[in-house]
């Protein structure tokens, strides 16, 4: 089976406060710890494991700048076989829907039987699998947490719905599917591990390789626009409490017991 | 405005799901005066039950009956909505895990904008439609500034807008002749109901729940001799699941369960809107978490701001030296 994975590097919001920027035009970046979206790890581990099962190959692609390269070598330092950086200053300002068209673009050249994609990025949005897959008329499902592969055209699955029960179907190959977290336990990658895939030549492809219109992709093709960044004036929020850790834990024990916390 | 609004009714066992009062407020809020128009895809009785609910809020129910939407797989209804909805259409669906298999698709073949997971609506200016989102799981929150002069998909999040108490006498329509075929490439089996635990978090009227923060699996100890010293039980976020530290049963959320405790003590939890999405009940909430800045400290009643591996064991000799 060939299968692509897109993946995306993103500021690693369990090692990072975000805070946004004086202006509201970013967060602030200078300090940030950036790693591979927590979802498409699992996706590149799902892929990994198909692949081992019957046979085939790898391929990570991301939609990024020279920085993203970092993450393509950490998966594929996991085993994936190949990685492919779409690169270019037209991509700038893309919205999901620029993003799912390059990657398209892309997808296009190869021959892929399954692509596979995070459920949701660091914008929370769970958008450019779906969008793919439309693009591409493939048949898609978000959210998958089981996949069995058989012998024929079609793979069964298993996405996670409300409350964490299972719908099970039957999907159509080639396909675009949306990978939650918990269907594997991703594998942990080593210095060594990335070390051995340091000098592996990644290709980088930009808008005139893969035949995109100037002005389609990027800000200027976008229809859905980050205005600013801003945090919200705190509404009632949390009684905040204060002193030394022993006066906080007198206080919460009060407080907690007032309100029947305490057996 | 002159683009029609609809929204995308979602339902189970002949009955609409919260979200189906929630999307028409937020509809108003993009035009006051438009009619919005909801549309419910089903089969038999079920239908008709929700279509009649429907119109006693709706100004008009379109109503699409066939045996292949009796399970509503989205890639079956995204084929009967590329076959319904005008040009230029709004199109409202829930942001959750119906919504999020449905929508982008869906904007894609109407060829429509999307926005998804949507907070906010500060209404429409021409063609450009304001909204507002949160990234970063909830720590910062952005304006969005969307061209809607193609149509527009929005993904709203549920529990945002409060439903009213918005009244109709609305008219129901058989949309089913111009469904299509209801063909789709990936076909529905049936649904697997989630495990039984050994523990049921629902039962507990105090819950210790660890985040992530807890840091490793060692450390769930440092929650479990907190809930022993309490009486309470030890329920969980997502992440510490996926991590196989607990077992699924124990998680809080939208994918996991719901519970309606009186005091919920979160420890190193965000905040993310899945994990608020399951505590009900209006808890009294007491956060303990080392980012002044994580969202929880907006819904929590009480914040304390602290390394949780540290402070928490204090805590518990404190109550146990107490008792
Ligand atoms: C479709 C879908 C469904 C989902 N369903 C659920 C669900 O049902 N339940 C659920 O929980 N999530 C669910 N999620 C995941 C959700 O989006 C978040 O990723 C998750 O809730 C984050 O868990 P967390 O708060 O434990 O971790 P994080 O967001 O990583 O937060 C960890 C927190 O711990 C704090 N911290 C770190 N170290 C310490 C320390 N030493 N002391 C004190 N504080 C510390 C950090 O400041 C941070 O705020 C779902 C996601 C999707 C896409
Ligand atoms: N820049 C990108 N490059 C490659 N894949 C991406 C990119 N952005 C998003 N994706 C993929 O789309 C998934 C969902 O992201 P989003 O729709 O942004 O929430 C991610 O988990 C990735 O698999």
């Amino acid at each position: 089976m060939e299968i692509l994975v897109c993946v995306k590097r993103v500021p690693d919001t369990a090692e990072n406060e975000i805070v946004v920027n004086g202006k509201g035009t970013d967060i602030e970046r200078g300090d940030l710890v950036y790693s591979v979206n927590e979802w498409d790890n699992y996706a590149v581990e799902e892929a990994i494991q198909i692949r081992d099962r019957v046979g085939g190959s790898v391929t990570v692609v991301t939609v990024g700048d020279g920085d993203s390269e970092e993450i393509l070598r950490r998966e594929m330092a996991m085993g994936a076989d190949k990685g492919i950086l779409l690169s270019d200053d037209a991509f700038n300002g893309s919205d999901g829907r620029g993003i799912a068209s390059i990657l398209k673009s892309e997808i296009e050249k190869g021959k892929y039987d399954l692509i596979l994609t995070g459920a949701q990025a660091d914008d929370g949005a769970a958008q450019v699998g779906g969008m793919l897959a439309a693009m591409l008329d493939m048949p898609y499902a978000s959210l998958v947490n089981k996949i069995e592969t058989g012998s024929g055209n079609t793979i069964g699955i298993g996405r996670e719905i409300e409350g964490g029960n299972q719908e099970m179907s039957e999907i159509d190959l080639p396909c675009v599917l949306s990978i939650q977290t918990g269907i594997n336990e991703p594998r942990y990658v080593g210095i060594r591990g990335i070390r051995k895939v340091a000098s592996v030549e990644i290709p980088v492809h930009g808008a005139g390789d893969l035949g995109i219109a100037a002005g389609s992709v990027g800000a200027a093709g976008a229809k859905v626009k980050r205005v600013d960044y801003f945090v919200p004036p705190a509404g009632e929020g949390a009684e905040i409490l204060e002193g030394s850790s022993d006066e906080i834990a007198e206080k919460l024990i009060e407080l907690l017991k007032s309100k029947g916390g305490i057996k | 405005m002159t683009q029609p609004i609809f929204a995308y009714i979602t339902h189970k066992n002949g009955v609409a799901d919260d979200s189906a009062l929630e999307l028409i407020v937020a509809a108003k809020k993009i035009d006051p005066s438009a009619p919005v128009t909801a549309i419910v895809c089903g089969d038999g009785a079920e239908l008709d039950a929700v279509c009649t609910a429907m119109a006693a809020v709706y100004p008009e129910v379109w109503k699409v009956s066939s045996p292949a939407l009796a399970y509503p797989n989205a890639e079956v209804v995204r084929g009967v909505l590329v076959n319904l909805l005008p040009a230029g259409a709004v199109t409202l669906a829930p942001h959750d895990t119906f919504g999020m298999d449905l929508s982008p698709g869906l904007s894609v073949k109407l060829n429509a904008a999307f926005v998804p997971d949507v907070v906010g609506i500060e209404g429409v200016d021409g063609v450009t439609l304001k909204a507002v989102r949160q990234e970063f799981g909830g720590q910062v929150s952005t304006h969005i500034h969307c061209d809607m002069a193609s149509g527009v998909v929005l993904n709203i999040r549920s529990g945002v807008f409060q439903a009213d108490d918005s009244k109709a006498s609305g008219a129901v329509v058989d949309k089913s002749g111009q469904a299509g075929d209801c063909k789709a490439k990936r076909r529905f089996i049936e649904v697997v109901a989630a495990e039984v635990g050994d523990v049921d978090i629902t039962k507990s009227d105090v819950l210790v729940s660890v985040g992530r923060g807890i840091e490793e699996q060692e450390n769930i100890s440092i929650a479990q001799e907190l809930a022993d010293a309490i009486g309470a039980v030890v329920s969980c976020s997502r992440p510490i699941v996926d991590a196989k530290w607990l077992e699924k049963a124990r998680q809080v959320g939208t994918s996991g369960k719901t519970v309606k405790p009186k005091v919920y003590i979160a420890l190193g939890i965000s905040g993310s809107f899945q994990h608020m999405g399951g505590l009900k009940g209006n808890p009294f909430i007491v956060a303990i978490n080392k980012n002044s800045k994580a969202p929880i400290f907006q819904v929590a009643d009480i914040g304390v701001v602290l390394d949780l591996l540290e402070f928490v064991p204090e805590l518990t000799e404190k109550i146990k030296e107490m008792k």
